[in-house]
């Protein structure tokens, strides 16, 4: 009886775990295959694997451009966005005020919002300094999204240490930078890693702004992967390769960090 | 010219006035124990000093120094939490040497200081231990270590002991002392113990509600108290004070008969326990406790004339009293107190 129940257990597991993952195993296999292959009914589950697509993909519209554009925006919002987020955290974990909840909850309440609500003036914004289609507009929009996630999980995190230590540390001799240099960064570095981590898979992921604010300068891997979609005709194989190129960087980035993020997502959940 | 002096420094909490104006002056090398029941404010006054709580109102002058308005980070004074407070992230070698190498003090000289304070400390064979493989007493040695090393103008200490169980406690308290001789430096010192304030401090400051109650050497508070509070908080078992309206024949028995209202205070080792009807005052015993070297009995005194009152009384004799026997009671001759009924003391004699 007992070890039925495992094996029903386990069956179930595995099923929910391919449905899950299907689309990724799909998107893998066609991103081999030629785009007669792609589109053949039944689908072919046995064939030759080719690499044409990504050569295609990177012939015709320079993959390591888009590339270079996610790696620049991501890595500038995050740190961007730490810089800008610890010194909020840090204020609101250390020096409370009796409005710090509500400010925590209105930074919060800014991601309820949906993104398109902010179109409009983001675009205006942009469009009037200029700074359309530039990797510098989604850096800023991108760090601003994300504040708000970052200044949460640092704050949880920073409300952990003790204020004794930081008081003592002042007696000490250590000013603000010392204090955190000294103090917070050894004592926080697992949620500043994982916050930095988090922030960096949202960047990267982005797609909306990515989207609407940039063209063929300043697009993101996001904007190379919609390149492939209605414009152009459905070309399945290449819209796979694509997209595979795109999440690529980030699943196996998101592999050897899962640890740290995990940690980052639960933070204050289990404390 | 005052080390320390503190002039009408305030506090305010929103519009709670937590500290009232307090002026205090305090010389090069002394000790100062502050001392006070919970909420009394000697730790925000400690903190005040410290630079960790800003000060709202009045100054503050170390050394000649305005420093009212300055970081803690460049005051030059050292703590000592009562949480101990170290750095979790640090060996022992480098919580001492912090605040050193913080201030770009070159590492033979750093290691000299750690080392010698180690030394004193008896924590030599621990520098490279973390905090949490230390046990409470060790890490309290670390934190006092943490200030010694730094030959702060002034060491601050905040209940340093009450994390302690009661042996280390007592031992603790002994090497603070001892500490303090072999030093020199001028200390203020926060407790609520006032085993800790009379045995340690060269000065006593009493706080009660944000405002000083009296300043002084122990004995000159425990033989003189300002008033019924100080009296009352100094002492164990605490003074007993007698409203005279409950037992009139004890203001006979004391001689103060000019006073018509107020207060009658007697330490209980001045209160005598006799035979009945060889003193003045009789009572029933309702409590005793046998401490071995002394023996305190509860006695609930009456009185023709009023409701009466309890008084304990303290000797160093054991006995053979039991609950519920009478006894007389007599009072050492001019070893009383009295305060009127705001409290205050009334010179004895004119």
């Amino acid at each position: 009886m007992k070890s039925l129940i495992l094996i029903i257990r386990t069956v179930a597991a595995w099923v929910i775990t391919l449905l899950i993952v299907f689309p990724l195993i799909w998107l893998c296999m066609t991103a081999f295959k030629t785009e007669l292959q792609a589109i053949s009914v039944p689908p072919k589950m046995f064939f030759v694997p080719t690499l044409e697509n990504f050569h295609e993909v990177q012939a015709r519209s320079d993959y390591l451009l888009y590339a270079k554009n996610s790696l620049i925006t991501s890595l500038a919002s995050t740190l961007l966005g730490l810089a800008l987020a610890a010194p909020a955290a840090y204020s609101m974990a250390f020096f409370r005020s009796e409005r710090t909840r509500g400010i925590l909850m209105w930074m919060l309440s800014t991601k309820m919002m949906p993104a398109v609500g902010a179109l409009v003036p983001v675009y205006v914004m942009a469009q009037t300094s200029h700074l359309l289609d530039s990797l510098s507009a989604l850096i800023v929009v991108f760090t601003l999204s994300n504040l708000p996630i970052m200044v949460w999980m640092l704050y949880s995190g920073f409300k952990d240490i003790p204020a004794d230590i930081l008081e003592a540390a002042r007696m000490d001799g250590a000013g603000v930078w010392g204090e955190f240099r000294h103090v917070i960064r050894p004592l926080a570095m697992g949620t500043l890693a994982s916050t930095g981590l988090l922030c960096l898979v949202l960047s990267w992921n982005e797609a909306f702004w990515s989207l609407n604010l940039t063209a063929a300068k300043a697009g993101t891997l996001a904007a190379l992967i919609a390149s492939y979609s209605s414009p152009e005709g459905l070309f399945w194989a290449k819209l796979s390769a694509a997209s595979l190129l795109a999440i690529a960087p980030i699943v196996v980035f998101g592999w050897f960090s899962q640890k740290q993020l995990v940690q980052g997502l639960t933070f204050g959940a289990v404390k | 010219m005052p080390f320390l002096q503190l002039q009408g420094v305030e506090k305010f909490f929103g519009s709670l006035r937590a500290i009232k104006g307090v002026n205090l002056t305090i010389e090069k090398g002394e000790f100062i124990v502050f001392v006070g029941p919970s909420g009394c404010g000697k730790s925000t006054l400690l903190r005040m000093i410290a630079g960790l709580t800003e000060i709202d109102g009045g100054s503050l002058q170390l050394d000649g120094r305005d420093i009212t308005r300055l970081p803690s980070s460049k005051r030059d004074l050292a703590m000592v939490f009562q949480s101990y407070a170290l750095y979790p992230h640090m060996s022992v070698y480098d919580n001492m040497s912090f605040a050193l190498r913080l201030a770009n003090v070159d590492k033979s000289v750093i290691k000299d200081k750690v080392m010698r304070a180690a030394e004193i400390l008896n924590l030599v064979n621990y520098l490279q231990r973390t905090p949490r493989e230390l046990s409470g007493g060790q890490r309290q040695r670390v934190a006092i270590g943490r200030a010694i090393v730094r030959a702060p103008k002034v060491f601050l200490f905040d209940e340093p002991l009450s994390n302690l169980d009661a042996a280390l406690r007592g031992q603790t308290r002994v090497e603070i002392a001892k500490l303090h001789r072999e030093l020199g430096a001028t200390t203020i010192y926060v407790t609520h113990d006032q085993v800790e304030a009379m045995t340690l401090a060269d000065r006593v400051v009493v706080l009660r509600d944000g405002a000083i109650e009296q300043v002084g050497s122990p004995l000159a508070l425990y033989d003189q108290p300002a008033n019924q509070f100080v009296a009352q908080f100094i002492g164990t078992p605490q003074m007993n004070v007698v409203d005279t309206s409950a037992l009139p024949t004890l203001r006979q028995v004391v001689g103060a008969t000019t006073i018509l209202d107020g207060f009658i205070g007697v330490r209980p080792e001045n209160v005598l326990v006799k035979p009945v009807g060889t003193a003045p005052l009789t009572g029933q015993v309702e409590l005793i406790e046998s401490l071995g070297a002394d023996t305190l009995i509860y006695a609930q005194v009456r009185d023709g004339n009023g409701p009466g009152a309890q008084i304990v009384a303290r000797q160093n004799t054991r006995t053979a009293l039991r609950p519920g026997d009478t006894v007389a009671l007599d009072i050492v001759p001019s070893s009383f107190h009295l305060f009127n009924r705001q409290g205050q003391a009334i010179a004895l004699r004119p």
